[in-house]
């Protein structure tokens, strides 16, 4: 589900391509084409986003950890889009189309202010303690309160993952910052992979649990909430009401410490269903406007979508009539209002609105209090079918709805139109639907997206017609409209992403540009338009597969000629076809082992420094603090293979509970096109997102600067340091700023070869910023080479000791390079494997060692010149002879040819041509046994040697 | 400008008529060689007997041509063509010679990587010629015909002449490897993401399940220069990790090449180096000289292939040829060039001179190892050749310093009014143009780049001739004045 992360893009955000969605675009790209131009964003927001699906996804989908989470307003990320088309300055359009949600959060300041009197205060700590905030957005008017014992969302490090809390404490310290203390709850995919075994079943993407884990910080900015939610307590055994499913609800079951799931314990239980009573019984204050021109365009757009479906048109005709007749009658518009409210969410607590238009607070808790009531009924019969209920309450509600509302009645059959809801319309309370439904489970839930795209069309129409509702009657509308819309919206995305990538997948689709895919939108919309129709026409064949029918036929047909990168490619190199043989002698064993990327069991020789950088790293993550460490060494000193060996013994220590857990990666300067690259690496590995360079270096910022709760310990290793420099240096400055921050809890060990980097390229406050805790690997002795060998020959018996020690001695002598060592041990193996393919078992002896070093070692420059022609060889005597002449290290071709000549005079032989010459030079210089100037010189070419002049009297001597 | 007409008149008339008695020669040795000898011996009989057996002779050759040329001429055209194929296609199936340690070596290295899935690393190196592409393409030839090896390997060929730099070289890797994100024959996506993605492809398999890569990089050297070596840094540290089995082939024919390898790529690389030296000696050259014209036991004509091979068995023996052969290999040891030889050679073989001569190769060597410079020399009229000479004079005097048009004249003009019988005293916009025209052969080269504002008389020049070549093309030089000869040869120019 990356998908989900990648860049916006304008326009392929709503892209049709499954039936569920299929049914509700109609009005949606309706609206788009008919929106005015220049609208407030807000109200772009609310218009934009109305008929979209709720329900989750189904099972049956794949469904990756960022999808498994429950929707939620993602502020930050929406506040990103909405830089971006600022930034590209584009039309509206693209706003309301790429944006897709505009979170208040990001068009004006928020206001965090207190609730009410301070409840308590302490003198010494000058806290003042409160028992709610208020979140104020300026923009949209829009208030909200959140008590003590609320259930909130905490902006998380990644903006698509908010954090479930609940807040135990509300005070304001001394230097007037507000703090929350929270009771934090873990989401599945915050629950280390190993540990989410234990659960032994299948855990709903809605489930969270009660966190028990020591170690986070449970203190936190106020300014970190985002929004309040609903966590209900369940038995172990026990659903999340079906009904329930698509809401914003989440449930807690088990309680996790770090090590283990447990059940609920009765008083943690009975302390969250307290909870969620007491928070529906606050009386929460909104009040919020809808601009009048967004409504009148809605309007147009329902209209026009309603006119598809046959029935949906009659009770929309049914309301526009009503409508123009009474337009002053503000009750009667409160009145539908509601009802249109109470249809938009088909839950038990919807329904019962129906029965009192006019509701007071009051009454809203009693309502409350009903769905607990419910719930825990459903908990304690074991219900499993938690839908009979609603359909139950549902029916006494619409017989007991007085004869004022008919109209909405009518829409409520006709947003219900499925063949359950008209058996329960009709007033036979069987059970058997249910044994259908169980069936047609899944086909029952896209039919309910689809009721609620109509549902929330209607809710539009209604409350267009309403511009001056009072605020009251607004309130519950608008909240819940916002906070479903911001859900919708984001499941939306995430359907349209992974449809994209079924999309992308099945074709070579083309998208090229936004204005290409408008234009496939439009030619599809005939399509979409009549789907709801048939559906909503002919309740009983609703059942019928036709809502099933894959998408794959209205989409956007691709055009040809334009390929396009699928997105989804999965990096994945082909199998093999035949098994990878099994090493069958011991040579072949001992090669296998001795490979370089063998992982051995253990890196002897590296004991101090694994324990320096094993302390220093674990002490950090003790502390929940941040720090760098800088490693020098020359090449193939196990400074790489060190670290990783540090971060596995770490990992393992955390597995088993000894540490904290952290995050652990990775970035190496050579794997990296441009040292800017980094932040868009690390950004990726931290949280998925895939972003542009500038743009990740702001979100990194982000994350590391301010003061982020729960998060963990970050291990980066930036391997090859030296290649991140830039001229200003500000890659560098950063990667080692942001340990020094706070709240950053970042470890950073950087790897590099020189020892003194930081003091020869480093600017000074780059260097000081890395800090003095570096380590430098010494190049390994031979005694260390000889046991690092042995440790991975092991028990495997195919060389001599003599031999090896020979290999070390030799290596430790030229470079103390590890690598090498290995690469000669392995060669001499062959060499030995190959000389003996007669007799079985030898063993690397000396000799095939001497050979193998020669082979690697030995320098070619003697070796080519005593393999050259005689001509080249004469030609190297001439330009002896010529230096020696003049004296100079250099001389032109003619001079040498002269000198050449004459030599061959001497020795009896047929004199060359220039052009024999000049081939001769041109050979000799490609094989850079020469050095040559550009040949258009001709005779005039100068010619230097490239190997010293001895080198070439001793190899031409022998001969 | 009569003068050089009739120059280079000569010289064609000179060639033809060397030509002609070689072809005549060599017609005769191969006839005495070919199954004619009877017949000869028979005309030389009736010579003896008749007395006017010239033209009955020569009818009942052509006679004999006519009768043989159906059959002939079809053998001609397909060992025409066998041998060209196989003397211009050397790299693509040429045999190998004299490299079955480096062949065992670099089959032996690719089987690890395509049966164990050992990643490796190698380069082989050696001079242009030496046979490092012929090398690797028998090698992996005889391994796909391996059952183990078949469909088991992916090969990535880049040459370094062709992915001038990374991002280009990524694509061409994706390309070659199918990765999911080519979208037909294109790789689109960004240089960061396409680097991403590889490393992340090869990052996922691993030793036991993934099919090997082998890279083969052309010019390996090239691949050096591009930045931070992040390309080469990949491949080797690729090849040295628990990662997809790779193993990395470098050709080039630098000797250096390892101290142009960044340290840390060079830590990475196995210095696994293949060297190909041409470190055969004369009589081995012969072999292969002999094995390159011989023509295969399954040609359809045996008899022909019979005559031909017996042929070439005693060219090897020819004195002439083997000194032929001799003078190439002092020059010059790669095989190449013996090709090239043998092509020119080849390509004289027609129905009606059917075997090669030694005279064949004597020509063609003659060809081979022209002097440019001194052909170009052979082709001027007697005023450039005199302004030559006049520039000798002034290298001499002034020991290789530059001149310039003025001195070169003035020169010239000593030399006229000391021999104003024979030569024709031109003008001086004359001899300008002369000059001026070999100024454009590149016989003299300007040392600085010409500006407006210096005249033409005073550009510095200097001469891309060597003394010795003046002289010897001198020599051949048809009608040349005695005059002149005498004034190029006097080592005192005022003589």
């Amino acid at each position: 589900m990356r998908v989900l992360h990648r860049p916006v893009r304008h326009g392929d955000r709503h892209r049709p391509s499954s039936a569920r969605r299929q049914t509700h675009s109609p009005d949606f790209r309706e609206e788009r084409r008919q929106l005015p131009l220049p609208l407030p964003p807000s109200a772009i927001f609310f218009s934009g986003s109305v008929s979209l699906p709720v329900s989750f996804p189904d099972s049956n989908m794949a469904a990756p950890p960022s999808y498994l989470l429950p929707p939620s307003p993602p502020c930050a990320r929406a506040r990103r889009r909405g830089r971006d088309c600022r930034s590209k300055n584009c039309s509206f359009m693209c706003f309301c189309f790429s944006s897709g949600i505009m979170d208040t959060r990001q068009q004006s300041k928020i206001i965090y202010s207190w609730y009410g009197k301070p409840t308590n205060s302490d003198r010494k700590l000058r806290t003042l303690q409160y028992k709610g905030i208020l979140i104020k957005s300026e923009r949209s008017r829009k208030e909200r309160c959140i008590q003590l014992g609320d259930f909130v969302l905490v902006e998380g490090e990644n903006a698509d993952q908010p954090f479930v809390a609940q807040l135990l404490d509300l005070y304001e310290d001394g230097a007037e910052q507000k703090h929350a203390v929270v009771q934090w709850f873990s989401h599945i995919s915050e629950i280390p992979k190993n540990k989410q075994k234990l659960l032994k079943r299948r855990i709903s993407s809605q489930e969270v649990f009660f966190d028990k884990v020591s170690g986070y910080d449970t203190d936190i900015a106020v300014e970190t909430i985002i929004d309040s939610v609903l966590v209900i307590p369940l038995r172990l055994k026990d659903e999340l009401p079906t009904r329930l499913k698509k809401e914003k609800i989440f449930c807690v079951k088990q309680s996790w410490d770090g090590k283990c799931f447990k059940a609920l314990s009765p008083h943690t239980f009975s302390k969250l269903n307290e909870a969620n009573r007491k928070e529906d019984g606050i009386p929460n204050s909104f009040n919020s406007f809808v601009p009048s021109d967004i409504i009148s365009s809605a309007k147009k757009e329902t209209k026009k979508a309603g006119s598809s479906a046959t029935k949906t048109k009659n009770v929309e005709m049914e309301i526009e009539s009503k409508h123009s007749a009474s337009k002053s009658s503000l009750s009667k518009k409160r009145h539908s209002l509601r009802v249109a409210n109470g249809i938009k969410n088909p839950t038990a607590r919807k329904k019962l609105e129906l029965n009192s238009p006019t509701r007071s607070p009051k009454s809203k808790l009693l309502e409350q209090e009903d769905i607990w009531a419910l719930l825990d009924d459903d908990c304690d019969s074991q219900l499993l079918k938690p839908t009979a209920i609603k359909r139950k309450v549902k029916f006494t509600e619409v017989l007991s709805s007085p004869p004022k509302i008919t109209c909405a009645n009518d829409k409520l059959k006709s947003v219900f139109g499925t063949a359950e809801d008209q058996e329960v319309l009709s007033g036979t309370l069987r059970l058997s639907p249910y044994r259908k439904l169980e069936d047609s489970n899944e086909k029952v839930r896209s039919l309910n997206m689809e009721v609620d795209a109509i549902v929330l069309t209607g809710h539009k129409e209604l409350g267009s017609q309403s511009p001056a509702v009072t605020p009251r009657s607004r309130r519950t509308c608008t909240q819940e409209t916002s906070t479903r819309i911001a859900e919708q919206i984001s499941l939306l995305n995430m359907l349209e992403s992974k449809e994209e990538e079924d999309f992308l997948s099945s074709s070579d689709g083309s998208y090229s540009s936004s204005s290409e895919e408008e234009d496939s939108d439009v030619s599809c919309t005939p399509e979409k338009k009549t789907k709801p129709s048939r559906m909503f026409s002919t309740p009983k064949s609703s059942r019928k597969p036709s809502v099933h029918t894959p998408a794959k036929t209205p989409k956007k047909t691709p055009l040809p000629g334009t390929p396009r990168t699928p997105r989804n490619a999965t990096p994945e190199i082909p199998r093999r076809s035949h098994a990878a043989q099994k090493p069958t002698s011991v040579l072949e064993e001992a090669r296998l082992r001795l490979h370089v990327s063998a992982v051995p069991e253990s890196l002897p020789c590296r004991e101090e420094e694994f324990q320096d950088i094993y302390n220093f790293v674990e002490s950090k993550l003790i502390d929940g603090t941040g720090g760098c460490m800088y490693i020098s060494g020359v090449p193939g000193t196990g400074k790489t293979a060190t670290v990783h060996e540090v971060i596995r013994c770490l990992q393992r220590a955390t597995e088993d509970d000894d540490l904290p857990s952290f995050q652990f990666i990775e970035i190496n300067g050579m794997k990296l096109t441009d040292p800017h690259q980094a932040y868009v690496q690390i950004l990726e590995l931290l949280t998925g997102q895939k972003v542009t360079a500038t743009h990740a270096a702001v979100l990194l910022a982000n994350l590391f600067c301010t003061p982020g709760p729960k998060r963990k310990t970050t291990v980066l290793v930036v391997d090859e340091l030296d290649l991140l420099w830039t001229r200003k240096q500000n890659v560098m400055y950063n990667l080692f700023d942001w340990p020094t921050q706070k709240h950053s809890k970042l470890i950073i060990l950087a790897i590099a070869n020189t020892m003194d980097l930081p003091e020869r390229i480093m600017m000074n406050r780059v260097s000081s910023r890395l800090g003095l805790t570096r380590m430098s690997f010494q190049p390994y002795t031979y005694k260390q080479l000889q046991q690092i060998i042995s440790s991975r020959l092991n028990s495997v018996k195919a060389f001599e000791e003599d031999a090896i020690q020979l290999v070390s001695r030799k290596v430790a002598a030229l470079s103390g390079d590890a690598r090498r060592c290995l690469d000669i041990c392995r060669r001499a193996a062959e060499i030995c494997e190959f000389s003996s393919q007669k007799s079985t078992d030898e063993i690397v002896r000396m000799t095939h060692i001497t050979q193998a070093i020669d082979e690697m070692f030995s320098s070619p420059y003697i070796q080519a010149i005593r393999n050259a022609s005689l001509h080249e060889q004469i030609f190297f005597k001439a330009i002896l002879a010529e230096f020696r002449r003049v004296g100079v290290e250099e001389a032109t071709v003619q001079q040498v040819y002269r000198q050449h000549i004459a030599l061959c005079r001497m020795e009896g032989m047929q004199s060359p041509t220039v052009s024999d010459i000049l081939a001769i030079c041109a050979r000799l210089g490609a094989c850079r046994l020469l050095l040559l100037e550009s040949s258009s010189k001709y005779l005039h070419m100068r010619v230097r040697l490239n190997i010293s002049q001895d080198d070439v009297m001793y190899a031409l001597k022998d001969d | 400008m009569e003068l050089r007409g009739e120059g280079s008149g000569g010289v064609g008339r000179a060639g033809k008529a060397r030509r002609g008695r070689s072809r005549e020669a060599g017609g005769q040795a191969a006839r005495a060689l070919l199954g004619i000898e009877r017949e000869g011996r028979a005309r030389a009989r009736r010579r003896r007997l008749t007395a006017s057996p010239q033209i009955e002779s020569s009818a009942m050759n052509k006679r004999k041509l006519k009768e043989s040329s159906g059959t002939d001429g079809e053998c001609i055209s397909q060992v025409q063509k066998m041998l060209r194929e196989r003397l211009c296609h050397h790299r693509a199936m040429g045999k190998l010679f004299g490299i079955d340690q480096q062949y065992k070596h670099l089959l032996e290295l690719l089987k690890q990587t395509t049966v164990c899935g050992e990643s490796n690393s190698a380069l082989i190196i050696g001079p242009r010629g030496s046979g490092k592409t012929a090398l690797l393409n028998r090698v992996l030839k005889d391994l796909r015909e391996m059952k183990q090896v078949k469909e088991n390997l992916l090969e990535v060929h880049l040459n370094g002449l062709l992915q001038t730099n990374d991002k280009v070289a990524l694509k061409e890797i994706t390309r070659q490897l199918h990765l999911e994100n080519v979208v037909g024959d294109k790789v689109f996506g960004s240089f960061a993401e396409n680097l991403a993605f590889l490393l992340e492809a090869l990052r996922k398999g691993n030793r036991t399940s993934s099919c090997p890569v082998l890279f083969v990089l052309d010019e390996f050297d090239l691949f050096v220069h591009h930045k931070n070596q992040t390309l080469l840094y990949n491949l080797f540290d690729i090849s040295q990790s628990a990662q997809t089995p790779v193993t990395v082939i470098g050709l080039t024919c630098r000797q250096d090449i390892l101290e142009l390898l960044e340290k840390r790529v060079k830590s990475r690389f196995s210095h696994r180096r293949i060297y190909l030296m041409n470190s055969f000696a004369f009589k081995q050259y012969i072999r292969i000289f002999k094995e390159q014209l011989s023509l295969p036991a399954e040609f359809p004509d045996k008899a022909f292939a019979q005559k031909w091979n017996s042929n070439i068995q005693l060219l090897t023996e020819d004195k002439t040829v083997q000194d032929i052969l001799q003078n190439l290999f002092h020059y010059s040891k790669d095989l190449r060039s013996l090709n090239f030889l043998l092509m020119l050679a080849v390509s004289n073989v027609t129905v009606r001179h059917p075997l090669i001569t030694a005279s064949d190769l004597q020509e063609a060597s003659k060809q081979y190892r022209m002097d440019s410079k001194a052909n170009i020399v052979h082709g001027l009229s007697v005023l450039e050749i005199c302004l030559i000479i006049a520039m000798k004079h002034l290298n001499d005097v002034y020991e290789g310093e530059p001149f310039n048009f003025q001195m070169v004249y003035n020169e010239f003009q000593k030399f006229i009014q000391r021999k104003a019988h024979c030569m024709y005293n031109f003008e001086k916009p004359v001899v300008m143009k002369a000059f001026e025209h070999l100024l454009q052969l590149e016989l003299v080269k300007p040392i600085e780049r010409p500006s407006v504002r210096s005249q033409r008389e005073y550009l510095l020049m200097e001469l891309l001739l060597d003394n010795n070549q003046i002289m010897d093309a001198l020599q051949a030089y048809p009608n040349c004045p005695t005059d002149v000869k005498q004034w190029a040869a006097s080592s005192l120019s005022w003589l």
